[in-house]
């Protein structure tokens, strides 16, 4: 039992490796372009898996249409330009700065002001309520204290 | 009065998930409405002798419905495409997507045909250039060869009756 898990763990690269099609390429500058887009773009198929990790048929196409391309000295933004054209920005993992994309990018710097201005808010509001307890405690009242406080402040 | 803005904010928050959860992350907009229906020409699939092309739909109101034999939910929005075909309510050309020949003649004389013309597209090229990534799909297209309508996923009778059909009728009458 032991050996068949481990064959199989053993096997295991193997079949990852099994997903990604060897691909050749003239220049290393071709080959970079390539390997970007197979992170930078969605499976559309399976949402949550770029190029390079999906075995989904729709993957396997966009791949060999994205090598066809590169092949044809298409630049980088060539080739995403001509994927947003069909699929649309949600074929790119890195959505673009844009107005209807300000939320998803600019949201999460929102909440985080508002999580330290509450943050700010609640630990002021609690010292205060510390300092009036001290106050009340200690037996005088308000006008009291005025007075104490004044006459500290002439000697 | 303290609480009403945690109270507030956790309300605000249960609204907006509630909301999320109605939306299905799986459709995707498509980014070709009101553009240009991308051209293909490709091999009948009857005739692979001849060829489709989009331009020879130019002037008409016309759906292209993206299916394959292997797709499961085309054989559930099957029935209802026969039915529009048999009213002759629009011209339907099927794009047969990345599908073996002989398994989606087979698939036709076993469900019935309500296409005029099914144009092949074995690679799945043409699929790319509209940008479909799950079929069934369907798309309207109007007079001057512009997408108007994408639908994802099977077509069903709601579907029809609250969007494509009131579209069809007004395309038709636009010039």
């Amino acid at each position: 039992m032991k050996k068949l898990i481990l064959a199989l763990l053993l096997s295991m690269p193997f079949c990852l490796s099994a997903a990604i099609e060897q691909r050749e390429f003239e220049t290393p500058q071709q080959e970079h372009i390539y390997k970007t887009l197979l992170e930078e773009l969605r499976c559309l198929v399976c949402q949550n898996q770029n190029l390079a990790a999906s075995n989904a048929g729709l993957a396997q196409d966009l791949r060999q249409q994205s090598y066809e391309m590169v092949v044809q000295g298409k630049s980088l933004d060539e080739i995403t330009g001509y994927m947003v054209d069909r699929y649309g920005d949600f074929v790119l993992y890195r959505p673009p700065f844009k107005p209807i994309t300000i939320l998803l990018w600019l949201g999460p710097f929102i909440l985080l002001i508002i999580g330290l201005l509450a943050a700010f808010y609640f630990i002021r509001s609690s010292q205060s309520a510390e300092t009036e307890t001290s106050v009340s405690q200690s037996g005088l009242s308000p006008e009291d204290i005025r007075k104490l406080l004044d006459d500290e402040k002439q000697p | 009065m303290r609480h009403i803005l945690p109270l507030g904010a956790f309300i605000l928050l249960v609204a907006l998930l509630g909301f999320g959860l109605t939306l299905d992350p799986r459709k995707v907009p498509s980014v070709l409405i009101d553009k240009p229906a991308p051209l293909f020409e490709l091999v009948q699939l009857h005739q692979p002798d001849q060829t489709i092309s989009t331009t020879d739909m130019k002037g008409k109101v016309w759906m292209l419905n993206v299916w394959a034999s292997w797709c499961g939910a085309c054989r559930q929005e099957h029935p209802l495409l026969v039915e529009l075909a048999r009213k002759k309510v629009i011209e339907i050309v099927g794009l047969d997507y990345k599908d073996e020949t002989g398994a989606a003649l087979q698939w036709l004389k076993q469900f019935g045909d309500p296409y005029s013309v099914i144009a092949y597209d074995g690679d799945g090229r043409a699929g790319i250039d509209w940008g479909v990534y799950g079929v069934p799909e369907t798309f309207i297209i109007d007079k001057q060869g512009f997408i108007r309508h994408k639908q994802i996923g099977p077509l069903t009778p709601e579907s029809l009756e609250k969007t494509i059909l009131p579209l069809i009728n007004k395309l038709k009458e636009e010039a």
